[in-house]
């Protein structure tokens, strides 16, 4: 317990680091999920394939490797980024693959009918899936985006990897001075934890709020 | 303008030599059809001989293979801004409503005229209400779809449409899906927009609607117009002999 309590300053910065990350890659994420998403169901053949291949090379290809790879790689031809940018980047773009695929599967709930009477009053494509399409299609995968957002929240573990002094991190770093891994990581998967619960809180808080009258 | 354009005989949908393949499938077959300003046209046919597709092409939701259609004199756009400009001008009721699950009846049908026409909010609210007040339904305003009866819902759907204020309405069936109570609803509110002079299509097997409202009767078979005329000559002496089959089994009923 004293492991955790003398470094609480450098645990403390770890996890508003963790939160940080975890915030600014699952807006990234979620815009890129919904770009991608769209370009999946576009009416023209080369932006639909553009998205296949996105999610397909994002979906199989393991995090770590992509964060080494843009860490110790573009640098080599002279492409710089913080690294928390770095990481935020990397995450965003990877977890994008996942959330695309999910709200495309939201996407194809919303029955034909809708996206014709959409067009039929005269809404273009691009305001279809705005005001009728993605505000129903998002509805029906509030759950499956949470649980993308509490894996995108444990992958951000990942960050340490490539530098970033983030939870996990900085309790490696402790675990080094103090040499107690079970207290120290103990308290930190606590709070990873505690972030996953208040992830799950806010998913069904917004299911309830958002559900649509049936 | 020429004098034979203008007023009540001024073509409002013209379609010329329209050919339309799914696949190998040939289910519009040279179809010419011109319906006058005001004019009331009701579409019947046996299932599958293309009357949802000959209206689906009207406003391009389904795109010709042939021919031309030409909704007031312009013809159908092929794609982007200038269709979903044409579009709005023609309404388009569905036999399953189509209503957007997750707005209110009055966000139904405020939508399109603040999207796509630009009116001020507040403005199109007011309309809103005044087309509701006119399809009986003001007091579901601020109902969601699903809180709505079959008729009901079908009635908001209209109210959807004309608040494009469109210079075509297209009606896809739109009493099918109705338990047989919630018909007479709907069609009150059709037979009135009839009177008041819309341009009308109308795809029904609802023949009592075809005497009260209609101008014309046009009888479609695998594909084609085999027969257009009066509702009364129509019904009382078909001339082909696929008419009077199809009329014989639709009258037992
Ligand atoms: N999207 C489609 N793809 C392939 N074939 C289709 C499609 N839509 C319609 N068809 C076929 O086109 C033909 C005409 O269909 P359509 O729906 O226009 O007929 P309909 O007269 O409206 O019939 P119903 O009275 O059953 O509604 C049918 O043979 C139908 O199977
Ligand atoms: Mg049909």
């Amino acid at each position: 317990m004293e492991a955790l309590t003398a470094h609480l300053s450098e645990l403390g910065h770890g996890l508003v680091t963790t939160v940080e990350l975890t915030v600014v890659t699952t807006v990234g994420a979620m815009l890129l999920g919904i770009v991608v998403a769209t370009l999946r169901i576009a009416p023209v053949p080369l932006l639909r394939a553009i998205g296949t291949a996105y999610v397909e090379v994002f979906q199989n290809l393991p995090l770590l490797a992509l964060l080494v790879l843009f860490v110790f790689a573009l640098p080599t031809i002279g492409i710089t980024f913080p690294l928390f940018t770095s990481a935020a980047i990397v995450i965003a773009v990877y977890e994008g693959a996942y959330l695309a695929e999910a709200i495309r599967a939201g996407i194809n709930t919303v029955g034909v009918g809708q996206a014709e009477a959409a067009r039929a009053i005269g809404l273009t494509f691009g305001q279809s899936l705005r005001h009728v399409i993605l505000p129903q299609g998002l509805r029906a995968v509030i759950q499956p985006i949470g649980n993308i957002c509490i894996a995108l929240l444990m992958n951000t573990s990942l960050a340490a990897a490539v530098g970033v002094v983030e939870l996990t991190q900085a309790a490696n770093t402790v675990n080094l001075v103090e040499a107690q891994p079970i207290a120290v990581f103990t308290g930190a998967g606590l709070a990873y934890m505690l972030l996953a619960l208040i992830i799950g809180q806010v998913t069904g808080l917004l299911e309830r709020r958002l559900a649509i009258v049936r | 303008m020429a004098p034979e354009t203008t007023g009540a005989n001024r073509p409002m949908v013209s379609v010329r030599g329209l050919n339309k393949w799914f696949g190998p499938l040939h289910v519009l077959k040279d179809i010419d059809l011109t319906v006058a300003a005001g004019e009331v046209v009701v579409v019947v046919g046996p299932s599958g001989s293309g009357k949802s597709t000959l209206c689906r092409c009207l406003n391009r939701l389904e795109t010709a293979g042939q021919g031309s259609v030409e909704i007031d004199g312009e013809p159908l756009p092929a794609e982007g801004r200038a269709l979903a400009r044409l579009r709005a001008d023609v309404g388009m009721v569905f036999q399953s409503f189509n209503l957007f699950g997750h707005k209110t009846v009055l966000d139904n049908i405020t939508l399109g005229p603040t999207r796509v026409r630009r009116i001020a909010r507040p403005e199109a609210r007011q309309q809103a209400m005044a087309l509701l007040e006119r399809v009986g339904i003001a007091d579901k305003a601020d109902h969601h779809p699903a809180q709505l009866s079959g008729g009901q819902q079908q009635r908001a759907a209209i109210a959807r449409a004309l608040a494009m204020q469109p210079k075509v309405l297209l009606f896809d069936e739109p009493t099918s899906a109705l338990d047989p109570e919630m018909v007479n609803e709907v069609l009150d509110v059709m037979v009135s927009l009839a009177a008041e002079g819309m341009t009308m299509i109308v795809v029904t097997h609802e023949m009592g609607f075809a005497r009260r409202a209609a101008d014309r009767v046009v009888f479609m078979d695998d594909g084609r117009i085999v027969e257009s005329g009066a509702p009364d000559d129509f019904f009382a002496a078909p001339r082909t002999e696929r008419a009077r089959d199809f009329l014989s089994k639709i009258l037992q009923h």
